[in-house]
């Protein structure tokens, strides 16, 4: 079986939101000095549902990671194959460096087809900079496949994926004929820590590089539909009131006697 | 001026407040002389649903609507047949597990702009304008979609006041039924997996759990508290992926809504993502060791101390003064 994982690298998500800063233009996150960016979290469990499926599969299964992006820090992108994954495969060009969603889409899709044929293409159900989740579908509507969003568990034949998809008060079972497109979330499970032999082996691999001209594609193809006007760090309430006292017993006895006089429990 | 068709839902056959916020924000984007109609999906055989809009147009295949065999291909095939035959420049969307998928495919097929969880929208002179929040909540960014392209939205609750209820002047069938194509998935089944007592999303106080409290054991405690004052037991993305409680509790950006008028947080740092499902609860109480943690920066009130000691001391004392 042949899976193509999408990942991208992003602003590490769990910096503290006082140290999320905007540049000047106002365009674009500045993110704090020495900050190491990361691979987009739930990518990372698209990662590890490969990695399940290839074990199901006693290791009969290829799986090759596509990214889209420029400035990629190598290292990072590289802990994408220290898990099991066999290939990377970045799309790395000055015009690939800030796409909307319908271009980045058009990218990988691009880039899945080059490397296909595949069985499955597996993505994060949203990256966590501009939480747009529609990449994945975009992808599936333009290479022709049946898609099933936000999975917690996938189960594969040769010819099917049985998958469970997360609702918001339950779950549904979907079986859906590959070759097909799935997202997946976090309730997966947590994507396991790659062994020290991964890691080396990571590291002495290199990734296969494209620029768009190499996909067939101008920068007019990629050209955004929605023109970003500005970003603006909102504002927080302010300060707390802390209830004090002698011990964290009687601040916690003086928190309930606070809360009953503004009539809130 | 532009055309405007909302994607309605109903229930008891009456439009759902998320619809009458749609129908509001459509009278806004259509400007003067604009026009707002309305699509809804139906099961064979139900009665027809009332919507407060000009023109109701009903979707009715077995596929669609409530029944156990709808599924969201076939409610993209659908909206795609009638967005093609009907035109609008502007599509709106609730925000809701269907709509995730059928909006953005919708959006790829008709070659329209897309955005996604908006929090608000207006029109201007240069064409329509969304915020939406990014970076897991850290920024709001505005986007301009020039008039003359098509646009899809989906908005989040709250972005607008739900217009007045009442019946559609015009009530069409559209016929859906050449236009549902095999998309290649079949739908086994559906899981309603609710959690016993108050729902999280219509909770009135949610006690919620984070990293902070170390393990599974203290979600007992936080359940019993959540029972004593008739809420709900919420928890941090952190907490449920590991596995200290399932994930049916996890709020935030990913996760649920919550909108009570008390949000107790107890051991929860205050992340963006989490802030994110959380951010519209009328007072927050946080609970935290570190007197530096960045939801103090969003609660009302805030006790700086150890939740193992804060905890029990605050249920004895609701016990007894309650």
């Amino acid at each position: 079986m042949r899976i193509a994982v999408c990942a991208k690298q992003v602003p590490d998500p769990d910096i503290p939101p006082s140290q999320f800063k905007l540049d000047s233009s106002g365009l674009a996150v500045e993110p704090p000095r020495n900050a190491t960016p990361v691979v987009n979290g739930f990518d990372l469990n698209a990662i590890e549902a490969a990695v399940r499926i290839k074990e199901s599969l006693a290791g009969d299964a290829e799986i090759t990671i596509f990214s889209s992006g420029h400035a990629f820090e190598l290292a990072v992108m590289k802990k994408t194959l220290a898990t099991g994954a066999d290939n990377l495969v970045l799309v790395d060009d000055p015009e690939t460096a800030n796409l909307d969603a319908a271009g980045t889409a058009r990218v990988l899709a691009a880039a899945v087809e080059k490397h296909g044929p595949f069985d499955l293409v597996i993505c994060g159900r949203q990256a966590s900079d501009w939480d747009q989740a529609h990449v994945p579908l975009f992808i599936a509507e333009s290479l022709g496949l049946p898609c099933v969003t936000v999975a917690r568990n996938i189960i594969t034949d040769s010819e099917t994926a049985t998958v469970e998809r997360v609702l918001t008060d339950g779950y549904q079972e979907v079986k859906v004929t590959l070759p097909a497109l799935i997202t997946v979330s976090n309730e997966l499970g947590e994507p396991r820590y790659p062994a020290l032999k991964g890691i080396m082996a990571a590291n002495r691999k290199q990734p296969v590089k494209h620029t768009i001209a190499e996909l067939a594609l101008t920068a007019a193809d990629l050209a955004p539909k929605l023109e970003l006007l500005g970003l603006e760090i909102p504002k927080r309430s302010g300060k707390a009131e802390f209830i004090d006292g002698e011990d964290d017993a009687e601040k916690g006895h003086n928190l309930a006697l606070r809360l009953r006089q503004e009539r809130l429990i | 001026m532009s055309n405007v068709l909302v994607i309605a839902e109903t229930i008891s056959h009456g439009a759902t407040p998320a619809t009458l916020e749609l129908i509001a924000a459509a009278k806004v984007l259509a400007g003067d002389n604009g026009n707002v109609i309305a699509a809804v999906t139906a099961s064979s055989g139900s009665d027809h649903p009332q919507v407060p809009v000009d023109t109701l147009y009903v979707l009715d295949n077995d596929a669609l609507g409530d029944s156990d065999s709808a599924t969201f291909d076939a409610a993209t095939d659908a909206f795609t047949a009638l967005s093609i035959n009907l035109k609008p420049d502007i599509i709106l969307f609730p925000r809701d597990d269907r709509s995730s998928v059928v909006a953005p495919r919708l959006a790829f097929r008709l070659n329209a702009a897309f955005a996604r969880e908006c929090t608000g929208a207006e029109r201007t002179a240069d064409g329509i304008v969304v915020t939406r929040p990014v970076y897991g909540g850290n920024a709001n960014a505005r986007f301009r979609i020039p008039f003359g392209a098509t646009c899809v939205i989906t908005l989040r609750p709250g972005a607008f006041e739900p217009a007045a209820n009442g019946t559609a002047s015009d009530t069409r069938n559209f016929d859906v039924s050449e236009s549902i194509r095999n998309s290649g998935s079949v739908l086994l089944r559906t899981v309603q997996e609710q959690q016993p007592g108050v729902r999280l999303e219509d909770a009135e106080i949610v006690v919620s759990g984070g990293r902070g409290l170390g393990g599974p054991e203290p979600f007992k405690l936080l359940g019993e508290l959540a029972e004593l004052l008739d809420g709900a037991l919420g928890a941090s993305r952190a907490a449920c992926d590991a596995g200290w409680i399932d994930h049916s509790h996890q709020v935030g950006l990913t996760g649920k809504t919550v909108s009570p008028k008390l949000y107790l947080a107890f051991g929860i740092s205050g992340a963006s993502q989490h802030m994110a499902g959380c951010s519209s609860a009328r007072n927050i109480v946080a609970v935290n060791t570190d007197p530096d943690a960045s939801i103090f920066g969003d609660a009302r009130f805030g006790v700086a101390g150890d939740w193992s000691k804060v905890l029990p001391a605050f249920i004895s004392t609701i016990r007894d003064i309650s």
